[in-house]
């Protein structure tokens, strides 16, 4: 899925250096602020780790709400996790196109949330989304109470089944 | 500067006052609207609408940050999103007039949300394919939750249009009061028609057929009725505004108008 991301940020064939494997994986253990079950590499923040041709590592990330609290907050534990591990010489970057969307969280961060207790998105890309399965009983049977929740990123919704309320994580 | 190239460089100006004030109608747009809804805070029917209503509020703050501060890199005069935002009284500030209306009750705050937003869905969808590459960036960006407000605004739209006989009224009751406001939404002045011209804005008589289209849709399922168009003296794009955005700006202003300069 990482590879995938890549891709998407338009360096896909680049040869991967030691330094940027590095950095992928130092960033894939920087949790996110609000649902720090997962990491900022798992929500699909961090868009590119790349060797610049000025010889710095440039690694870009991109806000998932423009208004989310948690961009100051994902930027400064970027920076300090860059910094900790040496790479102080490293630019930090933040581009806002192509827009994130919820289709870029990883398959571990998928199940990560699940265990967490938050139904993971479906495809943003497909209107004709499913039920949202319970992420505690697994029960089908759900209702949403209100398309917002607790962070922008989540709506909240109701088990049928088990009678749980539980978040859903926004298809966007 | 050789008399030949005085009449560009003029020009050049003028298009770039032209893209400031385009950029900050957007932007204080957004950012009166959010203010108006944080004022629900605490306050909403229910405690899953007042955490909707607060973050449709961050989201929309959140896209006026965007804009206030590429439209401080336009002036060039180094005002960022911050003197911008509190540092302007209200002539200066270029809001729809609708934004600036009060909250009044559940049904006229949501009346005014779904105008406001199926009006933005128009206009980011423009945007995204525009000249001006930072302004598509943030509208492709904003588009994507516009449309998840809009499925908010509409939702509770027909819940309440074609709900209990109360519901039913007092929407019908805010669509009559707030509908004067519309005219000002897709009609074009000098600004709006040269960004067009230039490919940096979408062409708003265009937007305003698929505008109507939209709403007429959402009033039929809603069982309300669309009033008659009425001409529209509030122009807040240009800086001429109702009572009650200075109120407004009184309140998120509070704090650098007692202690002017003061910093966090």
């Amino acid at each position: 899925m990482r590879a995938a991301e890549r891709s998407a940020a338009g360096d896909a064939g680049a040869i991967e250096t030691g330094a940027e494997r590095d950095v992928w994986q130092l960033l894939a253990r920087v949790p996110d602020p609000e649902i720090p079950v997962i990491s900022i590499v798992d929500l699909g923040v961090v868009r590119y780790v790349r060797r610049a041709a000025d010889g710095r590592l440039h690694v870009g990330i991109t806000p998932t709400y423009t208004g989310c609290p948690a961009t100051a907050a994902i930027r400064s534990a970027t920076r300090e996790a860059l910094d900790e591990a040496g790479h102080r010489d490293a630019l930090l970057e933040e581009v806002l196109s192509p827009p994130w969307t919820s289709d870029w969280v990883t398959p571990e961060g998928r199940a990560r949330l699940a265990a967490f207790g938050i139904a993971p998105p479906a495809a943003a890309s497909d209107p004709a989304t499913g039920p949202v399965r319970c992420p505690r009983c697994g029960s089908l049977s759900t209702g949403r109470i209100s398309e917002f929740g607790s962070t922008p990123c989540k709506a909240h919704y109701v088990c049928n089944a088990c009678r749980e309320p539980f978040d859903h994580f926004k298809c966007i | 500067m050789s008399p030949a190239s005085v009449a560009p460089a003029r020009r050049e100006r003028a298009l770039n006052e032209a893209l400031f004030r385009y950029v900050l109608r957007l932007a204080d747009t957004s950012l009166v609207l959010g203010q108006r809804l944080g004022e629900w805070i605490g306050h909403a029917p229910a405690l899953e609408e007042d955490l909707g209503l607060a973050n449709l509020a961050l989201d929309l703050i959140g896209q006026a940050r965007l804009l206030l501060t590429y439209a401080g890199e336009i002036e060039g005069k180094g005002r960022d999103e911050d003197a911008l935002a509190f540092l302007r009284d209200a002539p200066e500030f270029l809001n729809l007039t609708l934004a600036e209306q009060p909250n009044g009750d559940f049904a006229h705050t949501i009346v005014r949300q779904w105008l406001i937003d199926a009006w933005q869905i128009e206009v980011y969808e423009g945007l995204s394919g525009s000249a001006d590459t930072r302004l598509a960036a943030i509208a492709a960006k904003a588009i994507k939750e516009t449309r998840y407000h809009y499925r908010f605004s509409s939702g509770w739209l027909v819940r309440l249009g074609d709900g209990t006989a109360e519901s039913q009224a007092r929407t019908q009751q805010a669509v009559d009061s707030l509908w004067r406001f519309t005219g000002e939404l897709f009609t074009p002045d000098e600004i709006d028609e040269r960004m067009a011209a230039v490919g940096i804005a979408p062409d708003l008589p265009a937007a305003a057929g698929r505008f109507g289209n939209r709403v007429d849709e959402d009033l039929r399922r809603a069982a309300l009725v669309r009033p008659a168009a009425q001409p529209h003296p509030w122009h807040g794009k240009r800086g001429v505004h109702t009572e009650h955005l200075g109120h407004l700006l009184g309140e998120m202003q509070h704090l650098q108008r007692t202690y002017p300069g003061v910093r966090w």
